[in-house]
């Protein structure tokens, strides 16, 4: 029982570093980003390739995935997405989708179609108990450094400069403009850094999600329904909201298996009905 | 007095010479049935279209002229192909025509049921409703294998003959022709619709449904209509596919389907219903020549399309068009001319 708690925590935490991106740039400018996925891919492949191919310490992987992640991300925001934001939802759907289907078939093209692995340290590997909870040294090391980033994130955006004016921006850009504030800038740097997130959950997430060509598809709708349900005026939301998802997903496939997935897609659209600004939004101002 | 009246009478002219058949829209047709006889040996391909075209058709209906975005249109399609198969396949019902009008009704539920979910919230809370039906009737299916036959798709189903006599052949000829016939009869119930008050006020509703329900729209009525009959469609367009190929599969319900179906939507351009039949021509011919080359890298050409057409903009691949419109829209004017009806902009 507890474990199953333990290991759900564990799955919502790294579903939140995963979606935590799309909930700013969601919130930022309004921008329906399907292809947030890709980008977590990204990372997931080059962790894959660096501990795999060229022999780097997995540790020391985490942050090259996280960097290519953040310059992939960087580079495709000034050169393509900027063109999209003004444009109508369907156009940013269409667009999105079309960066999913390319980057399926691109990782499908360099890297083939098959399941792939990484070589994880033996020292992640086992279990212990404590006080008779089975706690998976793995998932462990996904709590202990998804919790620091969470800690660090509310951190950023408490109480630094930057998160104050990303927080003006997010709450009325124009207003934002307005006082002087780059809310362009403010937007290519933290959708490099969601991107970059992203590519470190895509990292961790290799062992316990797996990692193929399909991935942004497959996940698509986890991120969609973090951000959806958690609404996107705060951190805390979509934390909590991947909380959730993570805890309810990993229990439901243990105790009802044979519902798979159809409790989680079900929750979602009762609570997307009851609540369409979100579980944990508060009211907004427009 | 009169001059109110002669609006009145224009306004109906309005709404007739909108109606009015466009010269091309016979080139059209013409051409379409004459394929049965031309083209024999591309039937199979053809009928891909012909589904594939009321398909998009379908989706031309909530999207093009009632303004819903839809991510998971593909849960209607797959409802109504299986439907038509499971029927076909137990023997139920073994006229094809009675069981892909069952299917399309079945679909209708379906839509009636789940339009209450659309009403509600934003573009995004859409998106993600209509892919969450989608989702969780694929996994519906998938669950209750001993019925839909799960993940191997629903094997072993006879199609009986067309109105007993009329064989489905392995070259698509019966195929088309029924397919064609289908996709004739309800293009002309949805143009007959769009052109109505009823399809009006539905683009109306797209443009601002707050004013529309200002000026005495029921909104959320029009909507749920429009997406109960987009659904009935959708679900034939499968129990075209199931019937034609004799099988259902788990990815009728897929999220690339209903991906797929907008770009075919958008290749045609949305808001005039030729649209998703002129996306389903190019889509499927352009499928064929691109899946001969790489087989198994066809969704990044896909994708570029998508990429490129938004960043070109949709406004302006139309304006590419703008010469062969402003020819078509020549011819009909010479026709309206011919027949001496003023246009209604005098008397504004």
């Amino acid at each position: 029982m507890l474990t199953i708690l333990f290991d759900g925590i564990a799955y919502g935490m790294l579903l939140f570093v995963l979606a935590s991106g799309l909930s700013v740039t969601l919130g930022l400018m309004n921008f329906v980003n399907l292809a947030h996925g890709s980008f977590a891919m990204a990372g997931g492949y080059v962790t894959v390739v660096t501990v795999n191919r060229l022999g780097i310490p997995f540790f020391a992987s985490l942050p090259i995935a996280f960097l290519v992640s953040a310059i992939i991300g960087f580079l495709f925001e000034r050169t393509l997405y900027v063109h999209v934001y003004q444009k109508s939802h369907l156009d940013q759907v269409l667009f999105t989708i079309g960066l999913v289907f390319m980057s399926v078939a691109a990782v499908d093209y360099v890297m083939g179609s098959s399941q792939v692995f990484v070589q994880v340290p033996d020292s992640l590997h086992g279990k212990f108990d404590v006080f008779g909870i089975g706690v998976g040294r793995y998932r462990l090391l996904i709590i202990v450094i998804c919790g620091l980033l969470t800690v660090a994130l509310q951190f950023i955006l408490s109480y630094t400069r930057f998160g104050s004016r990303l927080r003006a921006a997010v709450d009325d850009g124009r207003v934002a403009s307005g006082l002087g504030i780059n809310v362009n800038r403010i937007f290519a740097v933290t959708f490099a850094f969601g991107s970059g997130l992203a590519g470190l959950g895509g990292a961790l997430g290799v062992e316990i999600l797996g990692l193929d060509p399909t991935f942004p598809l497959k996940f698509m709708i986890y991120f969609l329904i973090v951000v959806t349900v958690g609404g996107t005026s705060s951190i805390t939301g979509p934390f909590l909201a991947s909380l959730l998802l993570g805890i309810g997903d990993v229990a439901g496939k243990y105790y009802v298996p044979s519902l798979g997935a159809f409790v989680i897609y079900t929750i979602m659209i009762v609570i997307l009905i009851w609540r369409p600004q979100g579980l944990f939004a508060r009211a907004s101002a427009r | 007095m009169i001059a109110s009246r002669s609006n009145i009478l224009s306004a109906t002219d309005w709404l007739a010479a909108r109606a009015r058949w466009h010269p091309l829209e016979f080139v059209f047709w013409i051409a379409a049935f004459a394929a049965i006889y031309l083209f024999p040996d591309r039937h199979l391909i053809l009928t891909e279209i012909a589904w594939l075209g009321l398909f998009a058709l379908s989706l031309d209906l909530i999207l093009g002229y009632a303004g819903i975005i839809s991510l998971g249109h593909a849960a209607f399609f797959g409802f109504g192909a299986y439907t038509a198969a499971l029927l076909a396949k137990y023997e139920i019902i073994n006229e094809p025509v009675m069981a892909m009008l069952i299917a399309g009704v079945a679909a209708m539920v379906l839509g009636f049921v789940t339009s209450f979910l659309v009403l509600r919230g934003s573009d995004l809370t859409r998106l993600m409703v209509t892919l969450g039906v989608a989702l969780v009737l694929r996994e519906l299916a998938n669950r209750y294998g001993w019925l839909t036959g799960g993940a191997d798709g629903l094997q072993g189903v006879t199609i009986q003959p067309l109105f007993g006599t009329f064989r489905f052949d392995m070259f698509g000829h019966t195929g088309y022709t029924y397919c064609l016939t289908v996709l004739f009869v309800l293009f002309l119930i949805a143009r007959r619709l769009v052109n109505s008050p009823f399809g009006l006020s539905l683009l109306s509703v797209k443009g601002n449904p707050l004013r529309a329900s200002a000026i005495g729209i029921s909104v959320d009525a029009r909507l749920v209509a429009i997406y109960t009959l987009a659904a009935g469609y959708a679900g034939i367009a499968g129990a075209l596919l199931a019937q034609t190929t004799a099988f259902a599969s788990l990815e009728m319900f897929s999220f690339d389907r209903s991906a797929d179906l907008l770009l075919v939507l958008i290749i045609g351009g949305a808001g005039y219903l030729y649209g998703g039949l002129i996306g389903a021509i190019i889509f499927k011919f352009m499928q064929d020549y691109l899946s001969a080359l790489t087989p198994q890298y066809w969704p990044f050409w896909i994708g570029l399309v998508l990429v490129a057409i938004v960043l070109v903009g949709r406004d302006r691949i139309s304006s590419w068009t703008a010469p062969i419109r402003r020819i078509a829209a020549q011819m009909n004017w010479r026709t309206l001319r011919s027949r001496q009806i003023a246009a209604p902009t005098e008397d504004l």
